[in-house]
């Protein structure tokens, strides 16, 4: 069973939707006990980064999601805000993050000759993996994902980063830390190329 | 590199799918779950889903049925029609929506846009604006689905809603509309040249070269279309299609 953390902010509803069309069990949760429950965890996140720190504050998270996380390591991805909250801090809010990855959400930040690039950065692009080539099987020679983001992880370890994507520059699409998953672009909007991303955690992980 | 957009843009009087020609006689196309399921097979980039009958009858966005839209729907999902509150908003994203689109409602409280980027981020929130040219060849934002004109003059008012964090622009060309006779190049060329967000043009496509011309011609970031993706062969037979991956990529170029 799939548990999506279900903190008010986010689109639980796709995730679920997606893995069930996957042929996955998942339900929607901010209940604890039922989150302990899970094989695996989904942080989804659209929003703002402090907003959604304070939901999971609210709601008593924090301290269930640092040791299922972190002492018991139950595998979790975080998608989109969700790995963004993952790192220390953000430019984009004051509150700290979760901070099990090291390293910092900053916001896109061209220089001049690439100033017109527009932000968000939004729509379907390419990924490089670094290393797990599995997780990311291509279709068509293509590894092709939704993103709609603002803002982006950096990583100070280098061994953490699993894919980086251009966008004026390359920057952290999808990283991977022990049991700790998290990716930049929406698999559960990113069709064919996000069921098989899913699909690999869901199965392969 | 990231790539331009290819959205179908699709009209819900009800629980119907209808097409209209600039805003007027919707002609009902079929049911938007099944076009659904063949967009999500075809991997559309996006798809977007206006209400023209929510705003009209009053009564907001019916959230059963974009629910029951969204369970089917395995790309980005974006949903525009009687959209009045943060409230509203924040049912369509428990649902699986995406973005939401905000016409009417921002002319009458701008103030609704900040409220939703500030408290679901900018990337969720499309400002949408519908075009049209009067007797003087000027261009007037129009609300009420084009029927009442505004004092807003397109490009103040698109800069007026990315500084209120609005994450993209969705622009109808109303003269355009159902056309299929090309996008409406010279105002969305002054709008993308000045505006920093990305923009969505929709009005006009009848071709896959319009979208071509449209996407190298001016800085948009996504051309949208209705009947073109609806529609099959001079009479205007009812079939929804979509571009292959092979010949979006031939006709862009390899991007």
């Amino acid at each position: 069973m799939i548990v999506v953390i279900d903190y008010g902010l986010g689109n639980t509803g796709s995730v679920v939707n997606m893995i069930k069309k996957i042929g996955a069990e998942a339900i929607a949760s901010s209940d604890p006990l039922v989150l302990e429950k899970a094989d695996k965890l989904i942080l989804p996140g659209v929003g703002k980064f402090d907003h959604a720190m304070n939901q999971l504050k609210a709601l008593d998270l924090i301290d269930p999601l640092n040791h299922l996380v972190l002492e018991t390591h139950k595998p979790i991805l975080g998608i989109c805000l969700g790995i963004q909250m993952f790192t220390k801090e953000s430019e984009e809010g004051i509150l700290p993050g979760l901070g099990w990855i090291d390293g910092q959400t900053i916001r896109f930040n061209f220089t001049d000759h690439i100033k017109n690039l527009k932000v968000p950065h939004m729509g379907w692009n390419s990924i490089t993996p670094s290393r797990n080539n599995e997780m990311f099987p291509q279709i068509d020679n293509e590894l092709r994902y939704y993103f709609v983001h603002s803002y982006h992880v950096v990583c100070n370890n280098r061994q953490d980063i699993l894919a980086t994507t251009h966008y004026g520059y390359d920057f952290v699409s999808a990283i991977q830390k022990d049991n700790i998953w998290g990716v930049q672009f929406h698999p559960e909007k990113s069709h064919r190329y996000g069921m098989e991303f899913l699909k690999a955690f869901i199965e392969g992980v | 590199m990231l790539s331009k957009r290819i959205i179908p843009c699709l009209l819900l009087d009800g629980r119907g799918l209808v097409k209209t020609v600039r805003f007027q006689n919707p002609k009902y196309v079929g049911d938007p779950i099944n076009a659904v399921k063949i967009f999500n097979e075809k991997f559309v980039d996006e798809i977007i889903f206006l209400d023209i009958s929510a705003a009209r009858e009053g009564k907001g966005p019916n959230f059963e049925f974009i629910s029951e839209i969204a369970s089917e729907c395995f790309i980005p999902f974006c949903y525009g029609g009687g959209i009045r509150t943060i409230q509203d908003a924040k049912k369509l994203y428990c649902i699986g929506v995406e973005k939401v689109s905000v016409n009417s409602a921002a002319i009458e409280n701008p103030a609704l846009i900040k409220e939703l980027a500030d408290q679901f981020g900018s990337q969720s929130v499309v400002a949408a604006m519908d075009i049209k040219k009067n007797w003087l060849g000027k261009y007037m934002v129009m609300k009420n689905q084009g029927k009442i004109k505004t004092s807003q003059k397109p490009l103040e008012y698109a800069l007026r809603l990315q500084n209120l964090g609005a994450g993209e622009l969705l622009v109808n060309s109303m003269d355009s509309d159902g056309t299929m006779e090309g996008f409406d190049l010279d105002i969305l060329s002054e709008l993308s040249d000045n505006v920093s967000i990305p923009l969505i043009a929709c009005g006009g496509a009848g071709s896959l070269e319009h979208i071509k011309k449209v996407l190298e011609d001016t800085g948009i970031s996504a051309a949208a279309a209705g009947s073109l993706f609806v529609f099959k062969g001079k009479h205007r037979a009812v079939l929804i299609n979509y571009p292959s991956r092979e010949n979006i990529k031939s006709i862009l170029g390899n991007e």
